[in-house]
């Protein structure tokens, strides 16, 4: 992209093309472009996959005036999808080596969604492997570089797509979340990004791993360009049963600068005195610009927050094992020759599947295996059910929106997190929201040494509208502020 | 035992990461077994905590979001593939995955 395009807003991009003072030709050239450069020169291990061809013939039918229309709010605008999103004629790696080189004969909804609206896809970024993991790092293929700092983590699973956006190659990605892939990158790479409620975009496609928790969510640099993308995508899809048949609002009329009326939520256990300072005093300031834009700021409890990590490392896991049972060397992907069929499951699964996933897939199979199912399964899942229980009670007594810290800390070094457990709580804040259920997003609130940091909004179930009005009238209120 | 004083005694050994290695289809060393369980051991000691929850006639499956999910017809629409299952399966013959032999009657009952 050029230097103008890097920081042009998907809504701009759209504009212009639409008003005929640019090309989607001319737009998805420079995205590529900048694509190639971030990997090429900067060496950011951002895109496992381009997809220069299809970009290129997509955008020239976006060139026929018939296609330059108000029904395309996205016109020419590109966006990279995560590697774990199914796109025909393209690989879906989900970073591991069990299926590298597998390219997926149908499409995606949201793809198709996004397409629908105008907006080119330029390429299949990177993850940890099946989307497991907090930094990228567990990657087949290498770790993904935070733009912003590049000796550290671009946070994950969608550590891929979140650095796309950062750097300035695409305006709007796509991730997905099963405990705070999209957020917590977000947060790391100073941009917004989106998980919303469970049922609201459809998942067809989208490969899965943990199926009670897993949503698409949307990167972007605004709030505006969020809403706009997740509008998009959103709603009942036919070939995913699991997609709620919930009308979507034009979120676009969510916007707002004044929060008069608004009751904002501040959880304690999300403030914990060993909680970073500097992060905390960032949050602070965000409630003070809300009260100062009309909001009242109200304290409130989630007492079983302190067990969202060890219900979600169980539920996660658990529901992986079975999910991932489906990479076996039969079908698709890769098969390595074992004694007999068992050792041809047996060597194709140890060869393709990495250190994280192998673990995960041994602790889900062990939580589920007789005689731990009562212990660990059925007892987290029962704790699940007490965590949504504080989210509804909360929101039941007249909190509209919660706001949090979305990470504990800022962007790691390489390698720092070496331990799988202190890894597992940089999902922290974030997979109470994925266990109940309800929507929630990050947003740039200011930075901690020069590295960005996040806050976080959470909402009730499809209440993205008024997540997002909260969102663009804080968004206005921090300003420059927000990135410094 | 309760349940709960179950999972909080629980130690993984080496022999329980074998079997369950076994159960999931994965191949594992004598190290990377030890590995794994020093892992697995370490993960589930901070689970141990839900064992102190008091979750008596709470249901395990309300964590959902309400309402909006329907089932759809037993008719679902068919996903048309871009390439046939040849174009992407290790092997197959007359329209069949082609699998390795079971090489003993102990993997049937493995």
């Amino acid at each position: 992209m050029s230097a103008e395009d890097r920081t042009a807003t998907a809504a701009a991009i759209a504009e212009s093309v639409r008003n005929g003072k640019r090309l989607a030709q001319d737009v998805t050239t420079a995205a590529l472009a900048r694509a190639r450069h971030v990997d090429e020169k900067e060496k950011l291990n951002v895109f496992l996959q381009r997809a220069d061809k299809q970009a290129a013939e997509f955008a020239g039918r976006l060139g026929a005036p018939l296609e330059r229309s108000a029904h395309h709010p996205l016109l020419g605008v590109p966006f990279a999808a995560k590697d774990n999103i199914a796109v025909t004629g393209l690989q879906v790696s989900c970073g591991s080596r069990i299926l590298d080189g597998y390219v997926s004969p149908y499409t995606a909804t949201v793809i198709d969604r996004l397409r629908d609206a105008g907006a080119v896809l330029i390429g299949k970024t990177n993850l940890d492997e099946f989307a497991m993991g907090s930094s990228t790092e567990f990657s087949a293929f290498g770790p993904t570089r935070n733009p912003i700092a590049p000796d550290r983590v671009p946070g994950g699973s969608s550590g891929g797509s979140a650095a796309a956006v950062a750097a300035g190659v695409v305006p709007i990605a796509l991730g997905s979340e099963t405990g705070g892939s999209v957020r917590q990158p977000a947060a790391f790479c100073g941009i917004v990004g989106v998980k919303p409620t469970y049922g609201r975009v459809s998942r067809h496609g989208l490969v899965a791993f943990g199926s009670s928790l897993d949503q698409i969510g949307v990167f972007a640099t605004t709030v505006t360009d969020a809403a706009m993308t997740l509008r998009a995508i959103a709603g009942r899809d036919d070939l995913d049963a699991t997609s709620a048949d919930v009308p979507v609002p034009d979120y676009m009329m969510a916007e707002a600068s004044s929060l008069e009326g608004i009751v904002v939520g501040r959880p304690a256990e999300y403030f914990p005195a060993e909680l970073d300072a500097r992060i905390a005093a960032l949050c602070d300031r965000a409630f003070d610009r809300m009260r100062s834009l009309g909001a009242e700021v109200r304290d409130v409890t989630l007492p079983h927050t302190a067990m969202a990590i060890p219900v979600y490392y169980v539920v996660a896991p658990a529901e992986a094992s079975s999910n991932l049972a489906r990479f076996d060397g039969v079908r698709y992907g890769l098969r390595v020759a074992g004694d007999g069929l068992r050792g041809m499951y047996e060597a194709t699964r140890s060869r393709g599947f990495g250190p994280e996933v192998t673990r995960r897939i041994l602790l889900g199979t062990y939580v589920l295996s007789a005689g731990y199912y009562d212990a660990y399964y059925r007892k987290a899942m029962q704790v699940r059910t007490l965590i949504a229980g504080d989210f509804r009670r909360v929101f039941d007594s007249g909190v509209h929106v919660l706001f949090t810290p979305t990470t504990p800390t800022p962007a790691f070094p390489f390698g720092s997190r070496s331990d799988p457990y202190e890894m597992y709580l940089s999902d922290i804040f974030t997979c109470t929201a994925n266990l109940a259920g309800i929507p929630a997003m990050s947003q740039p609130i200011g930075r901690v040494d020069g590295l960005p940091a996040g806050g976080q909004l959470m909402a009730a179930h499809f209440d993205e509208a008024r997540m997002f009005s909260v969102a663009s009238a804080l968004e206005r209120g921090l300003g420059a502020e927000a990135h410094a | 035992m309760d349940p709960g004083a179950k999972a909080a005694a629980a130690a993984v050994t080496v022999d329980d990461v074998r079997h369950v290695a076994m159960l999931a289809r994965l191949g594992v060393s004598d190290e990377r077994a030890r590995a794994l369980t020093r892992d697995l051991n370490a993960i589930l000691e901070h689970m141990a905590v839900l064992a102190r929850v008091d979750t008596t006639g709470i249901d395990e499956t309300a964590a959902k979001a309400d309402g909006g999910m329907r089932l759809r017809d037993e008719s679902a629409p068919c996903v048309q593939l871009a390439s046939k299952p040849e174009a992407f399966a290790p092997e197959m013959r007359h329209g069949f995955f082609i699998v390795p032999r079971l090489s003993s009657h102990e993997d049937v009952s493995a």
